[in-house]
This record gives C-alpha cells, structure tokens and sequence, in this order.
C-alpha cells in the first residue's frame, strides 16, 4: 500500500498504527474535482453499506478538490473497498484507496496553499479533472489559461 | 509453539509478533518450514522437484518430535485450505512415507481426523479436498487401493440412508465422483470388479434423484443452443466418458510422476475404516447447481480446442479456477497472476475457460459466492494482462449473452446489466451500441431493450448524464435515463392556476430558506388542520400537509447528497410526527417518489435512510413497492433494489440484535464463572450489583429479538402475498381476454418473485408457514411451482 498517512495526526505514531487497524474509515484520492457525491456511493456501494462521504472541499473556495473520506459500519467492507476499487476507475480517472484513521472535523479542507491538495500546488501536467495545471505553473502562465471542461447537469 | 496461521487473514498483510514477544530459535525454524509449506510450489514449477528434496530432507532430519506434530497439522491444513495444489502435498506426503514409514502413519491419522472434524462442521468444500487427496495418496503409495476403495463405498453408502435430504446424498456422491479423475486410473487398475460395482450403485442413485430444483438455478430457461445441466448429472456424464476413455485424463498436474521410481518402493497404509457423522436437522449441506455453459468449441476457432461439455478436461480446467479463485479472492493480484498462469494453460483456449467461468459465477443463482465487485474488478485485472486477447474474448461472451437475454434469469439479467456498467465505466464507455439497434425496435418490455435501458442507467450513476448522452448513438436516445433532477408540483409559475398545496408550499419554502426554527414550522403544519377546507381538496389535509412538506423540503436541498440528509437529518422531529399512520408512510413514500422519479439511485439511498431513521417502517415499503403508484416503474429494477436493500437492512437489525444478545450471555456467563472461583468478598460485592441489570437486559434483548423475528417473518409473508395477489390477478385478467398471460410483464413479475429467494436462508426459516398459508394448492400452479423448487434447494 502507498505511503498515505495524515501529517497533521495529533497522538503518537503507534496510536496512529493501532486505529488505522481498525479503522472503517477509506481516504480515497485522484478524484476528479467534477466527481459528485452520489457517484461515489454507487461505487462504493458495492463493497457494503455505508455510513457516510465527506467530500474533499477547497479551504478557500468551498468547491470539491479531489478527495473524499468514506466511512463504512464495517471493517469488512471497507477492507474490500481497498481490494477491489482501489485502482480501478471512477469518472474515468484511477483513483486509490487508503485506510484513514478516522475523519476528524476539519480535515475535508485541503491543505495546499491555494485552499486545495497539496499535490495540486507544484503539479506540472495538465489535469483537466482538477483544474487543469497546477497552482505553481499556472500563475507563471497567467493570461493563458487552458481550457476548462463543461460543468456537469445533475 | 508455533502460531496457527490464520487462514481467513488478509495475505497482504505481514504476520507481526508483539514486540516483547521473542521467538524462541526453534519457533523462528517452525515459522520458517511453515512458510516453505505453504508456499510450495508457487511460483515455478520447474524448482518444485528440487523444493521438495529440500523440504523432505529438512523435516526427515531437523526437526524435534514435538515440532513434527505442528508441521503435521500445517500440511493437513494445507490441504483444506489450498485446494489447487493437492497434488503438490501427495507428494511432499508420499516422500516423507517413503523416508519413514512412522511418520507417513502420523500424517494419515491427522488427516482422517480433520476430515471427520470437518465433515462434522459442514464446512464441505474441506471435506471434498481431503477425500480427492486420499485418492491422490494411492498415486502416491501411501495408501493402499483396497482401503480407499472402502472409504469410496461407505461414502456411496450414504445414498441408502433413510429419511435424508437429497442434497445430502448428493455431496457424498459428488465427493466419491470428483475424486475419480485423480485415482480412476488407478483404481480400475488394482480394483476394476469394485469399481465397476461402485459405478453401478451410483448409476442406480442417479437414475432415482429427484431434479425439481433444476429450474430454479438456471441462468438460462433454454437449451439452446447449450443445455442447462444439473451439476451431479453433467459431472456423472463426464465420468462416464472417462471411464469409457479408460480414465485417461489430459489436466491434472501430477508432480509425483517424476518420484514414481522413489515412490513405488515406499510402503503403504490401509486408511482406517471411517464413520460418516449421521444427519442431524441443523446441518445445512451444499446446494444443488447448474452448469453454466457459454462457449462450445465453435465460438473459439483460433489455438487449442475447447474441451467438450462431457469431457472431464472441462471440469478438470474450470475447477482448478474455482480453486485459485478461492484460495486468492482476497488479493486480486495473485488471483489474476494464478489464473493467466494456470497450468497447462497452453494446451485450452485460457481467455476462453476464464471468462466462462467467471461469468458463471457472476450469474451463480440464488446468490453469487463472492460480491459482484470482485469478479469485475478482476476482469479488469485479467484484460489489462493480457490485452491482446481476454478483451476480445469478453466483448464477444456479451454479445453472445445478449443474445440470448430472450431467456435469461431475471436476476441474471440485473447483474448482467450492473457488471457491464461498471466494466464500461473502465473502458471509457466505448462499445458498438449500433450492433444492437435491432432492439429499437422492439417491445419497451422486451428483455433486450430493458437491458440496454437498465445498463445505460447503471452508467449514469457512475457517471453523469451529459456523458452518457454523449456515448450512444441518436437512436438509442429512447432508451436514455431521464435527467436526473427534482420535480416540485407546487412550483406553478403561471399564477391562473391553481392547485392545492401551492400556497402552502410558497409558505413552507420561505420558512425553510429562511432557516426558521422548527417549532415555528410545525406550528404553521399544525395550524393548517384549521384552516385547511376539507373539501375542496383531493387529499386529506394531512396527506397534502406530507406532501407539501416532503415536497419543498426536498427541492430546497436537492443540491447534493449531503444536502439532503442533513435535511432528513434536521427535520427529523418534523418527520416523524407527521408519521401518524401506515396511511402516512405511504405518503412520505409516495412524496419523494413524485420528487426523485428521474433519479432512481437517490429513491434507493432516500428510502433507506427513511428506514434507518424509522420515519417509515418495514411493511410500508413493501407494501409501496406494489401500489398502484409504482406500477408505472413496476419492472424496473431499481424497485427492486429498494425491496432487496430493505430486507436486507431488516436481516441486518436482526442479526445486530442477535449479536448484542450473545455477548451480553457471554459476559454474564464469564461473570457467573468468576464469581464462582474468586473468592474475593469485595468483587462478589461488585457482581451481585451488576447482575440483575445483566438479566433484566437479557431479558429485554431476547424479546426484541422475538419480535424482530417475528416482523421478520411477517415481511416475508407481506412480500409474497402481495406477489401472489398481482400475479394471480393477471392470469385471471389476460385468460378472462383470452390472451395468453404468459408474457414480457409476466416473465419480470415470476423472475422477481424468484429473487427473493436470494435470502435463502431466511427464507427458509419460514418454510413451513409459507407452505400453509399463502403457497397452498388453491393458488395457480405457476405461482406454487417457483415456491416448490425453491424448497427442493434443501430438499
């Protein structure tokens, strides 16, 4: 598994460790910023019943920024969310699965300098799913802006 | 001691050792010889023989006596648990009897004990792998012929049982048969007048079987163009060829070929005579199956033929898949990596066994073994391996379902449609829907047109709709979903017409927009009683009063899911006063059907979090699913979907409740035993404080649970009723017109009836009352029959 973790973990790492192991909590991430809500509970509805999403929100913007916290009722459940949807596609990008200590209020914000992920500020391709280039690169390029994809009807 | 492994772990995960838990030399030795077991002969093959030696020289001489016993169990466990490499462990067997004759009696005595355990358990699958070993222990001269052959027949034996369920009969016969690939040869050698007469007590017992089940299990209603075979009939069909063959196989991976100069030196055993555990009420034995058969060797002309129905190569290669696909379902790397590797793969069209067997268990009826995500994430996995060829190869086994959707199980066709959807949504949606535009044409209720609706819509929902548009050609736009989006009757924005509830409406949604405290809104809901003019309303003031409310509410926060049931969420106090009837539910049903028709997905999440809240009831939304409201939508399966999700959820309280019972007889149980041996006055003290709180909570639970089970039942009993009624009031319809009632509706109407067997095993539960109450004899006779093969699955 890759090296997820939360950086802005409060206890030590050993407390982090013991409610990762049991955790029903996913972090899912590589979403497109234009990937809704009830997309996620149709894929992730196939792995069980779940409790609640959290979408990855821009700190500043208040607008999706390519993440979401999925927690489930069981274990279980999750743990086949990592097996079997991890790496696989959802709206057409590769998204991946991690387990997540448990989502604290707070943390739905990104934490990028621009209000997003953090990977999103010094990106250098362009990613029409998450608001083209990233952050760094699109200031420099200001006035040039790339194209945008048309918003999406619900 | 060595640790046991824990089979049911997750092999990602690392075996870890609490920290101030230091192995002990000889354990760190165990550990190590465990892993080499387990791992036997998985990577290649080609260094099997010499991992072999290594392994039979390393536990001939270095290890203790007390650590024999542990690598004895782990071997014996191996056996169970990893059934595709059997004949790897025959032979690791046979070269240690060879080595010592003691030992090779430790191992066989273990072994007979873990089959009985087993047997005993139920947990068949286990008992299966270790009758074939046996078999494949006389291959290896560690058995003698005479004794399996005894073994075989007391098995078969089991066939002359009185008062058993056929599907007990069933396995043990199935064991004997599935375990004659391997050793037939053998047996026919040493033991041909016992065999032949074997052969003939269970040709007898085939002749005699009872087969009501076989229409129930079927994925597809024709024969055409491959017939639909019961298992034991296909596997027994398969057997007498290869007896007519002279048990000559082409798939088995027989490793102990290369040792037989070694192996025909050692001694051999004679298995002691075992004892099957009689049948007891509460063992619930395997069901009953039907061949899945997609591909004959027609449909794949290009490499190595495709093995016939009846041939055992068949069996033998679609096996050794369920196998892998068993021993891996947790970890789809190895899984796919074990599939593309299966041995001998070069010698059968590989992508074309894989796929057919995969989607046989996609299809696999009451339920599939594994979810539906697993199978399509590994094929996924699988065509990303091998691009060149597994694509193809799936595209043309859709085609070829589609083709034959005509006949399909209704269920089928659900998992059909969601399993494409999602495939799709990995490929960019590219297909050539053209290929398809025949079904344009044909009737809205036609399984073909239904499949492509039902598919397009389950692409949607991991998309969006502008996407899904985009896809399908102009003609197919008939067959698009609707766009998602709420619809508010109140909302008239030509002021000349009025309807009921307008007003209210314009009322409530300024109070909610205006984030109003609830007491305020339930005292304007409240006042309305008053003020509101029965008569000049189609509703009653309270059903408009719902509606109304239901209405706005769910406009107002129609942005997103979270929106919405933070909405439920907040309003809750205000939901669950207006529920103040089963009249009431169904109009908090019916309010946020009108809301969200176009968008089915929602109508799912909306009426489980009605349940979960308990702003509706059980029996409510049964009884919804049947009303004349829903009938427009009455074949779609989202419907059921919600009636599915809804019992599911009802199994799911059962079972918590269940749950928290045990463990509160459990902790009392630990608490009565403490108190009985610690003589400490002061924690006595303490219990006797605890304890009648303890049992007054057991008591409370164990009546929750009694009632739970008892609505349980009931829903049960709503459902089929109400199946019952709908059907037999369109037989009575269409014969009262002289028209055949045998048509598209019907076919959906009996194919969701028999869905609902899928929680066979709560089903069960209620057989009885079921047979006395609703399927009796006055019913119509298509009706009964579906109830009738249902119970023939434990018959």
């Amino acid at each position: 598994m890759a090296g997820y973790r939360d950086h802005k973990f409060s206890g030590s790492r050993d407390d982090y460790e013991k409610r990762l192991a049991g955790s029903t909590t996913l972090y899912v991430g590589n979403l497109s910023f234009h990937t809704k809500e009830e997309q996620i509970y149709e894929l992730f509805s196939k792995c069980g019943d779940i409790k609640r999403v959290i979408l990855g929100l821009n700190r500043i913007t208040k607008t999706p920024c390519g993440f979401c916290f999925i927690e489930y009722y069981d274990r279980e459940d999750a743990h086949n969310a990592i097996r079997y949807i991890g790496g696989t596609r959802l709206d057409e990008r590769i998204i991946r699965t991690d387990w997540d200590a448990g989502f604290i209020e707070g943390r739905q914000y990104g934490r990028g300098k621009a209000g997003g992920q953090v990977r999103d500020e010094y990106r250098t391709d362009y990613d029409p799913g998450r608001g083209g280039f990233g952050k760094y690169i699109a200031k420099k390029l200001e006035g040039n802006p790339g194209p945008s994809e048309p918003p999406k009807v619900m | 001691m060595s640790k046991r492994r824990n089979w049911d772990d997750d092999p990602e995960r690392p075996r870890k050792r609490y920290r101030n838990e230091r192995p002990t030399e000889e354990e760190d030795i165990e550990d190590n010889l465990e892993h080499l077991i387990v791992k036997l002969g998985d990577r290649s093959t080609s260094a099997l023989e010499k991992n072999l030696e290594e392994l039979v020289e390393i536990l001939d001489h270095d290890v203790s006596k007390s650590a024999k016993s542990n690598i004895i169990k782990i071997i014996c466990d191996c056996v169970a648990n990893l059934p595709e490499k059997t004949s790897i462990y025959a032979t690791l067997v046979g070269l240690l009897n060879n080595k010592n004759y003691h030992v090779g009696g430790d191992i066989i005595e273990m072994l007979v004990k873990c089959f009985k355990d087993c047997t005993k358990a139920c947990e068949w699958d286990k008992s299966l792998s270790y009758v074939r070993f046996f078999g494949d222990l006389v291959n290896c001269h560690v058995i003698s012929h005479g004794s399996l052959m005894n073994l075989f027949e007391t098995l078969v034996d089991v066939t002359m049982e009185d008062n058993i369920p056929q599907v007990r009969s069933d396995f043990f016969v199935y064991a004997v048969l599935s375990a004659l690939p391997w050793v037939g040869y053998e047996l026919c050698d040493k033991k041909e007048q016992d065999l032949e007469q074997l052969l003939n007590t269970i040709d007898n017992y085939m002749t005699k079987r009872s087969k009501v089940h076989h229409t129930a299990l079927r994925v597809w209603y024709s024969d055409t163009p491959h017939p639909q075979e019961e298992y034991l009939d296909c596997l027994w069909s398969q057997i007498t060829k290869l007896r007519s063959d002279k048990w000559e196989e082409n798939h088995i991976y027989r490793p102990y070929i290369n040792f037989s100069k070694a192996l025909c030196e050692a001694l051999q055993h004679n298995l002691p005579a075992i004892t099957i555990p009689p049948h007891d009420a509460s063992y619930t034995y395997p069901y009953p199956k039907v061949v899945f058969r997609l591909f004959d060797y027609t449909d794949c002309p290009d490499g190595p033929i495709l093995p016939g129905a009846h041939s055992i190569d068949r069996y033998l290669i679609e096996q050794n898949i369920r196998w892998i696909l068993s021993t891996h379902h947790r970890d789809l790397k190895t899984c796919s990596f074990s599939l593309i590797g299966l041995q001998g793969g070069h010698k059968f069209p590989l992508e074309y066994v894989l796929v057919e067997t995969i989607l046989a268990e996609i299809f696999a009826l009451p339920t599939s073994k594994y979810l539906e995500i697993f199978y399509g994430s590994l094929l996924l996995k699988l065509c990303k391996m091998q691009p060149g060829s597994l694509p193809q190869v799936l595209a043309q086994a859709v085609e070829m379902i589609f083709d034959r959707l005509d006949t399909m199980n209704v269920a089928c066709v659900d998992r059909f449609a969601s399993w494409f959807a999602y495939h799709l949504s990995n490929f960019q949606y590219a297909w050539n829907w053209d290929d398809w535009s025949a079904c344009l044409t044909l009737d809205p209720l036609h399984p073909k047109p239904k499949f492509v609706r039902e598919c397009l819509l389950r692409c949607m929902r991991l998309s969006y709709h502008q996407r899904i548009a985009e896809i399908v050609p102009d003609g197919f736009k008939i067959l698009l979903p609707d766009l998602p989006e709420p619809m508010n009757k109140y909302a008239v924005t030509d002021e000349s017409i009025k309807i009921p509830g307008s007003g209210l409406s314009n009322q409530l949604n300024e109070l909610i927009k205006n984030k109003t405290p609830i007491e305020e809104i339930m005292k304007t809901l409240d006042d309305l009683d008053n003020s509101t003019n029965a008569g000049d309303a189609e509703f009653t003031p309270h059903s408009l009063k719902i509606d109304v409310f239901l209405t706005v509410l769910l406009n107002a926060a129609s942005k997103s899911f979270s929106h919405l049931f933070s909405a439920l969420l907040k309003y809750n106090q205000i939901l669950l006063s207006l529920n103040n009837s089963e009249d009431a539910q169904r109009c908090i049903l019916n309010a946020i059907y009108e809301v969200w028709r176009r968008h089915p997905q929602l109508l799912v999440v909306l009426t489980d979090k009605l349940l979960k809240a308990g702003i509706v009831d059980f029996p409510a939304v049964a009884n919804w699913i049947f009303s004349k409201e829903l009938a427009n939508d009455f074949t779609r399966s989202y419907i059921w979907e919600i009636l599915h999700s809804t019992i599911r959820r009802h199994i799911k309280q059962v079972e918590n409740l269940q749950k928290k019972l045990q463990e509160l007889k459990e902790a009392k149980e630990k608490s009565e035993k403490a108190q009985s041996t610690d003589k400490d006055e002061k924690d006595i003290k303490e219990e006797k404080e605890v304890e009648p709180s303890n049992e007054e909570a057991i008591e409370s639970l164990e009546e929750k649970v009694e009632t739970a089970l008892s609505d349980q039942k009931n829903l049960f009993l709503i459902v089929f009723q109400h199946f019952i009624m709908i059907l037999s009031e369109h037989i009575q319809t269409c014969e009262a017109k002289g028209r055949s009632f045998k048509n598209h509706w019907f076919r959906w109407c009996i194919g969701r009836l028999q869905q609902v067997f899928e929680h066979h095993q709560h089903v069960f539960k209620y057989n009885s009352v079921l047979e006395s109450l609703l399927f009796t004899n006055d019913i119509d006779a298509h009706i009964l029959i579906i109830f009738r093969q249902f119970c023939s699955l434990q018959a």
